[in-house]
């Protein structure tokens, strides 16, 4: 590997790279081997790919990659041609053949897994046809689609440290200048200006700083970190390296969690890459500028997304967060000034240094600039990651993006911000997505997980769902979230269970604002916020499990039965299933269930092929 | 309880108290749990408080204080796993086999447990054994797995 030894050689090698690739006159082929593709087989389909390009003695023509999350995970695995941007979907080794005779061999099209208009069946080729794809602004996403997240050719070659390169060349103060201009809000949820908080890290008087990536991506439905860090993983780097140039750093941490094993692989290689061609590490790019990364795996606790529980977990204690009466840039890791963000306002930042903050308020809203990365997911269509600029509504997220509610069904709610966020309806489906919007409206962006919800899905439960994972997440230092959440989920279940009466719902309102008002962390205050906006939005929903202890979109248990109706044809499958017992009925004769012995277990409609279990 | 590799762990990270938790993830990856000899070890090491360590043990939630089974079976229980039914992959799992989420079977062949979110929301609900991960599954898709699995076992 070539050790960069300045910035000018930095660049020469980039203008060699792009001469040879301009000579060479290969074509690219990408397949997607991000955490979803790869649960689907992408490997078979890598190998699949370069078995067909030997046999056809396509070695030197094609150049195969393995990329990272090109983000319609729903129809994995997908595999693209960056040259026009085509894109094939659902593909299985067995389909490579054909792409590679059609598309490769003949330079034509596989035309039978190319996406279509499920309407008219019109083919959609290109990314700028499909819809999914068309209708985002995809500022940080592209590079997935185009380089091999582990080779840092690829990233030099698209750009790839010339952020680094410029801030080196313009210093600390320009750079500060630039950020503070973008107003690049954290990604992570906080929104907190970036500019602004390099700033104080960087005016705290100590001998030593840290810079830190959070990457703990705890919020459950959100994949956005974990597939720029398996994707790009140079741009996180390289962010946090112009980062500690700023600041005037030497010593930086990615903490990232465990349950993330590929994003873990891929960023330790990449941290190697950096290493050997001296962008990180002593003296880099020959400026005299140290700065080195190590990895903390985390251990499986949400709180330790919460900036001061991070700092304590990488301390090697508990991760427990403390008042922040002294901010973390003040006095964070080890008690000197530390700057975290998270990992997709890290992989913002070179781009913003590069083009500069004019360039980048250019995208966006006032208050928001610049872009977002969504994990669109529930009952969608078309699950996985969205890029969209701030600003963009709901509608267009959930339905231009995500192609609508899975089955033609009614959209019910949106969830948004993960366990501190809420619930909306689809009357605030035009609402603008940013910072301050859907703060306003009672749910939060959060990290940027969006889970759509269709008549099926109860919103009781869901209210109970982020209670019960919340009450096991609070790390139990402040009795209004250890106790309060506790009681909520107790509250919330009675609800959902049928116990409950009007001044259940009360009650409830009367607790969330204690929880919200006593609690230290984020975690206790946005706690309230899944079944107050619930609650607000939803009531209706409430007083049916309350008045006629109903649960009107079939979920809550005990509120449900299940029957067998007239289009039963008597086949006896559900009958042998039933763990139970308890469906009596002979061959070709409509089934019975004994409700008395039901235990809910829900078998009896997953086999049924005829659509004739009910649930009242 | 043979503890050299406990002692290998402590030298890769110089004995450092403030990696405590790549340490016991360390251990927990060589013997898929943290046995008490090796947790005792590890306080007497350091000169840290057995129940410093067992803090951090229960505070974390990848860490396991007994021996898991042969075939971990995880259901992810993120928001989109949840809303499509993930909570009745785990009912279908403790009734075929018999113990309740989080624990594992006497025979150490089979455990159970619950994950956050493993970030894969396209193939909910999702159900990893070993870490093969078995998507859109239903209680019924639940119940062939495990009799497949001990069929197999049972076979060998």
């Amino acid at each position: 590997m070539t050790k960069f030894t300045s910035v000018e050689a930095l660049h020469s090698h980039r203008e060699a790279l792009l001469a040879t690739k301009k000579d060479e006159n290969k074509k690219t082929v990408s397949v997607c081997a991000g955490t979803g593709c790869k649960a689907v087989g992408a490997d078979l389909v890598v190998e699949a790919f370069k078995a067909e390009i030997a046999k056809n003695g396509l070695e030197n023509a094609v150049h195969l990659k393995a990329t990272g999350c090109l983000g319609l995970c729903e129809k994995g695995t997908l595999v693209m041609m960056p040259a026009d941007q085509t894109v094939y979907h659902s593909i299985t080794p067995k389909k490579v053949p054909t792409i590679v005779e059609q598309a490769l061999v003949q330079d034509g099209r596989a035309d039978d897994f190319l996406f279509a208009d499920p309407e008219t069946g019109a083919k959609q080729p290109t990314m700028n046809d499909i819809p999914f794809y068309a209708s985002q602004k995809r500022l940080l996403l592209d590079k997935n689609t185009l380089i091999d997240p582990i080779c840092l050719d690829d990233y030099i070659s698209v750009g790839g440290y010339k952020g680094l390169a410029k801030a080196l060349e313009i210093g600390p103060d320009k750079v500060i200048d630039e950020m503070k201009k973008a107003t690049l809000r954290g990604r992570g949820g906080g929104g907190f200006p970036a500019g602004r908080k390099w700033e104080t890290c960087r005016n705290a008087p100590s001998d030593k700083r840290y810079v830190i990536c959070n990457a703990d991506e705890g919020d459950p439905g959100a994949f956005m970190d974990a597939s720029l860090l398996e994707g790009q993983p140079h741009s996180v780097i390289e962010g946090m390296i112009i980062g500690a140039y700023t600041i005037g750093s030497d010593e930086g941490y990615v903490y990232v969690r465990h349950e993330y094993p590929l994003a873990v692989e891929r960023l330790t290689k990449a941290l190697e890459q950096v290493r050997a061609s001296g962008l990180l590490g002593e003296n880099i790019l020959g400026t005299g500028f140290n700065f080195d990364i190590k990895i903390n795996k985390g251990g499986g606790a949400f709180v330790c997304g919460e900036s001061t529980a991070l700092m304590a977990s990488i301390e090697g204690r508990v991760g427990e967060p403390r008042a922040k009466h002294i901010h973390t840039v003040v006095a964070g890791l080890n008690d000197k000034p530390t700057n975290l963000n998270n990992v997709e306002t890290w992989a913002t930042v070179p781009l913003i240094v590069e083009h500069g903050a004019d360039w980048f308020t250019q995208m966006g809203t006032k208050g928001s600039p610049g872009t977002k990365i969504f994990s669109l997911v529930g009952k969608v269509n078309n699950t996985g990651l969205v890029e969209a600029e701030m600003g963009a509504t709901l509608r267009q997220i959930i339905f231009d993006m995500g192609g609508g509610i899975r089955g033609g069904r009614p959209f019910k709610a949106v969830q948004t911000g993960g366990p501190s966020g809420g619930c909306l309806p689809a009357d605030k489906l035009d609402v603008p997505v940013d910072f301050d919007t859907l703060w306003n409206e009672g749910s939060m962006m959060g990290s940027g997980g969006m889970v759509a919800m269709d008549d099926q899905t109860c919103m009781v439960d869901v209210a109970r769902y982020f209670l019960d994972f919340l009450k096991f997440e609070s790390c139990g230092k402040c009795t209004t979230c250890r106790e309060g959440i506790r009681r909520l989920h107790q509250l919330v279940s009675d609800v959902a269970e049928g116990r409950a009466t009007e001044e259940t719902l009360d009650l409830i309102e009367t607790l969330a604002e204690t929880v919200e008002k006593g609690s230290l962390c984020a975690l206790g205050t946005s706690a309230v916020n899944p079944v107050l906006s619930t609650l607000k939005y939803f009531r209706e929903e409430y007083l049916a499990h309350v008045r006629d202890k109903k649960c009107p979109a079939g979920v809550c248990k005990e509120l449900i039965t299940y029957h067998i109706n007239e289009n039963c044809t008597g086949c006896l499958i559900c009958k042998r299933r039933c763990p139970e017992q308890c469906i009596a009925g002979e061959n070709k004769q409509i089934h019975v269930i004994d409700t008395s012995k039901c235990t809910k277990c829900g078998i009896c409609k997953d086999v049924c092929k005829f659509d004739a279990v009910e649930i009242y | 309880m043979d503890l050299t590799f406990v002692d290998a762990i402590l030298t890769k990270h110089n004995r450092d108290t403030r990696s405590l938790l790549a340490i016991m993830q360390d251990i927990q990856e060589e013997v898929r749990y943290l046995p008490k000899e090796a947790v005792q070890h590890l306080s007497k090491e350091l000169s840290i408080p057995l129940s410093r360590i067992y803090a951090m043990a229960t505070f974390y939630n990848s860490f396991h204080l007994e021996p898991r089974g042969k075939y971990t079976c995880t259901v992810c229980m993120g928001t989109a796993c949840h809303v499509a039914g993930a909570p009745r992959l785990v009912e279908q799992l403790e009734r075929d086999l018999k113990i309740d989420s989080g624990k594992t079977t006497p025979d150490l062949m089979f455990s159970i447990e619950e994950v956050n979110c493993v970030g894969a929301c396209a193939l909910a609900p999702l159900l990893i054994v070993n870490g093969e991960y078995n998507s859109n599954m239903t209680s019924d898709a639940v119940s062939r797995k495990i009799k497949r699995l001990k069929k197999e076992e049972g076979g060998a």
